[in-house]
């Protein structure tokens, strides 16, 4: 155990110095670029905001069976089979058939090729559950079809929420899905979410629809509120035009009234509806909805055809500029809601690393103090294998790109305190041997195989828990399994191939001493 | 080598250990475990006052007028600087952290908040499961090595011993209502680490004993190993527990639990891979045919 051949020896020395390399690119600028990495410092050291948006589904799935209702009707038509009493109950669509047609219904419906109801064969699955019960039919999201829609929304909606926050220009968010309804976004260095978390909390769905001339809600229409909660209008139902006809959008004065408007232009499509719409409706009040409340409602004094328009509504510059953000990303298919907010502001981050640095700083010298006051010359190799282990583990952190968190700081702490007990293991048991046997060449490679099975058992014991915290934990809890993880190998490394080198140099050189440990 | 005779005195430790766990099973179960928003959702408000004559009372009866449900204020570390936890979270309202701090503001004086933590409840509800998912998937980790390393009355004794130690960390987290958090989680999963692998050192000198003395006791047995990785046992104690008050003491507030709850997991895991995990193979009986036998098949 004691032999090392010359490549070992060059081999364990370049490997520790490229990690230490890697280790000082952290503090020390470096031209190129393959040593110039860094570690990633956690949003609780380096301040900003995490936030878990959750898909309000609900919505999406009425508005798509309202649509489905429509599809059958019209599929079924064109059949020449008759459906009645359709009907949306929950989230089931029900309908009726004539007796004589049950079976060509079902075939339809359970057809693999159907138009109506899609199969998907990776899932061996339609789009509906079908159950009939004599001549009434219900539809169902198939668990798959479900899943389907759930991850087409999930998809759409973190396409808008990227477009917002990029819009807002942050530094580096990160932008993640989480199962088939959740969205993480993580924003490094934000100080005040609140700007963030209202542009992400509206579903920014416009639309223009002109106030009733009855004073009645009856069919057709709907009664909505203003946006300020003044008073309530009967709108009619119809959608003269929605956001998805915008291309642009932008905050402006408008120099007659001097106050801040939000501009608008709409592409092709839109600006022939706006105009059809506007020419037929002079007189008229047009309500421009927001997510169901009226920001306002003009008077169409002319038609407007050049395709471009304003919204104003007592906006000051800020909510402007928010408005006009928000219908240029365009709306989101459901709203979000935020289910977690975790936010660390910059001097607490900075509090929490210098605190971290500190901790390290002294837990690190009082191991190193001990293990010289305990084992003299041995301490000291211990030591030097206990420098190398934090540099390699650093290094590996930094090539890795990891994210560092305050947990995480912890875990290093803790790699320092324990991974001295390898060294402890080895140097005991050598001890033990010393008692038998004369030779100290002997002595410590007995010492060294017979502390190996134990210096095995319990580090891959503290090497299990790590795993499952990786798997198990999030965020910061994550940072700390992962250096708890990698101090782990480290520490084997450092031990058997860097403290055991220097160990099988020292006593080979001074062998004929007394009492070497 | 020290001489301590440990073995003396397994009976009186067992009965203290006995007690200790069902008077922490008695506090977990009655009073339960003080969970943080981590685990129960709510809003934590990591604050900073500028006005050095504000008080605990002062900032709990500004946030009592606000309507937040439960409130408690706690001072954490300097003298200015506050952590406020209460039952309301209502993350989707942009407007209300912002609205908290607007009207503090206009009570107490300029107030920083330093961190905002609001956890839905049905987030909270997840990460208790996984929480707990998470440790009890590492003691059945740990208890499918160890079985497979070693004889299943060596398993039973170090999962024994892991049990202890979890149970009265939890138990004393318990009795001075100090808060769980995920952090905590992985103090305890640190923990199981630990007192596994200080178990598995005594295990493993038991077992070499066992195949080189064929006429020694179990009860002498283990006392023999015990002492002669004794001084193993108590350096490397010794040295995690100087990182670990050096955290404690010097790692800011944030730690404090996290370290308090690793320190007392490792004073316990040492005390238990003695006390606990020993005799239970002197109960069981574990002789040098225990492991001859199992090498044979």
């Amino acid at each position: 155990m004691l032999y090392f051949s010359k490549l070992r020896i060059i081999s364990v020395i370049v490997f520790t110095v490229i990690f230490s390399y890697f280790a000082f690119s952290n503090f020390v600028k470096f031209d190129d670029k393959f040593f110039s990495k860094n570690i990633n410092l956690g949003l609780d050291l380096q301040g900003g905001s995490y936030l878990l948006l959750e898909i309000d589904n609900r919505p999406v799935i009425t508005q798509k069976l309202q649509a489905k209702i429509i599809e059958l009707k019209r599929y079924f038509k064109e059949k020449q089979i008759t459906l009645k009493n359709f009907s949306l109950k929950g989230d089931t669509i029900s309908f009726e058939t004539t007796d004589n047609e049950i079976e060509n219904v079902i075939n339809i419906l359970n057809d693999k090729e159907s138009d109506v109801n899609t199969y998907y064969p990776t899932y061996k699955s339609h789009e509906f559950d079908v159950l009939e019960d004599g001549n009434l039919f219900s539809l169902n999201y198939s668990r798959y079809g479900l899943v389907l829609l759930k991850n087409s929304s999930l998809d759409q909606a973190i396409e808008i929420v990227r477009r917002r926050v990029d819009e807002v220009g942050t530094n580096e968010p990160n932008i993640l899905k989480r199962g088939n309804d959740r969205i993480l976004v993580e924003l490094p260095g934000l100080d005040d979410p609140n700007r963030i978390k209202s542009l992400l909390g509206k579903t920014a769905n416009l639309t223009f629809q002109f106030i009733s001339q009855n004073n009645e809600e009856s069919f057709g229409t709907e009664k909505l509120s203003f946006e300020d909660g003044s008073r309530d209008a009967i709108v009619s139902k119809r959608i003269i035009l929605s956001g998805d006809n915008l291309v642009d959008a932008k905050p402006t004065m408008n120099s007659q009234t001097n106050e801040t408007v939000v501009s608008f232009s709409l592409d092709r499509v839109g600006a022939k509806k706006f105009g059809k719409a506007t020419s037929t409706g002079v007189g008229k009040q047009l309500a421009i909805v927001l997510d169901g409340k009226i920001i306002s409602a003009p008077s169409v004094r002319e038609p407007i055809i050049g395709g471009s328009g304003q919204i104003s509504g007592d906006f000051t510059f800020q909510s402007a500029t928010d408005l006009a953000l928000l219908l240029r990303s365009g709306a989101l298919p459901a709203p979000l809601n935020i289910i977690e907010e975790r936010t660390v502001g910059p001097d607490l981050g900075q509090d929490s690393i210098d605190a971290g640095i500190l901790s390290l700083f002294i837990g690190f010298l009082l191991v190193i103090l001990f293990m010289i006051y305990k084992y003299r010359a041995f301490g000291l190799i211990a030591n030097l294998a206990l420098v190398s282990n934090l540099f390699l583990l650093i290094g590996i952190l930094t090539l890795f790109e990891a994210t560092l968190t305050l947990p995480g700081i912890a875990g290093i702490i803790l790699t320092v305190g324990m991974a001295v007990d390898a060294n402890v293991l080895i140097f005991e048991r050598i001890k033990e041997e010393t008692k038998n046997e004369k030779n100290p060449i002997i002595a410590f490679d007995a010492g060294y195989t017979k502390s190996r099975t134990t210096i095995l058992d319990a580090n891959i014991t503290t090497l299990i828990a790590a795993f499952i915290l990786f798997f198990m934990g999030s965020g910061p809890v994550k940072g700390f399994s992962v250096t708890l993880g990698v101090g782990i190998l480290t520490t084997l490394f450092s031990v058997y191939f860097i403290a055991r080198l220097l160990t099988s140099l020292y006593v080979v050189k001074n062998k004929d001493k007394e009492q070497l440990l | 080598m020290s001489n301590i005779s440990f073995n003396k005195f397994y009976r009186k430790f067992n009965i203290l250990s006995l007690i200790l766990i069902v008077i922490s099973l008695v506090f977990l179960f009655f009073k339960g475990l003080n969970y943080g928003v981590d685990f129960k959702g709510g809003t934590l408000i990591e604050l900073r006052t500028t006005d050095k004559t504000n008080n605990i009372s002062l900032i709990r009866d500004s946030f009592n007028q606000m309507n937040l449900g439960d409130v408690s204020v706690k001072k954490f570390g300097n003298e200015t600087d506050f952590i406020v936890k209460f039952e309301k979270q209502n993350s989707n309202d942009p407007e209300f952290i912002k609205n908290i701090q607007n009207k503090l503001s206009s009570s107490i004086g300029d107030v920083d908040f330093r961190r905002v933590e609001n956890v839905g409840p049905k987030v909270s509800s997840e990460l208790l499961k996984s929480g707990i998912i998470a440790i009890s998937l590492s003691l059945a980790a740990m208890l499918l090595y160890i079985w497979i390393r070693f004889e299943w009355q060596f398993s039973l004794g170090a999962i024994l011993a892991i049990f202890h130690d979890v149970i009265i960390t939890l138990g004393i987290f318990s009795i001075f209502s100090l808060e769980i958090n995920l952090s905590i989680v992985a103090a305890v999963l640190t923990i199981v680490g630990y007192s596994m692998n200080d178990t598995v050192v005594i295990f493993d000198r038991v077992r070499e004993n066992l195949r080189k003395y064929s006429d020694v006791k179990i009860f002498d047995l283990t006392n023999i190993s015990i002492n002669e990785t004794l001084s193993r046992t108590i350096i490397t104690s010794v040295t995690t527990l100087l990182a670990l008050f050096s955290i404690y003491l010097f790692g800011g507030e944030i730690l404090k639990g996290f370290s308090l709850a690793m320190i007392l997991g490792v004073i316990f895991g040492t005390y238990s891979s003695i006390y606990i995990a020993n005799p239970i193979l002197v109960a069981l009986n574990v002789s040098q045919r225990t492991i001859v036998k199992e090498e044979k098949d």
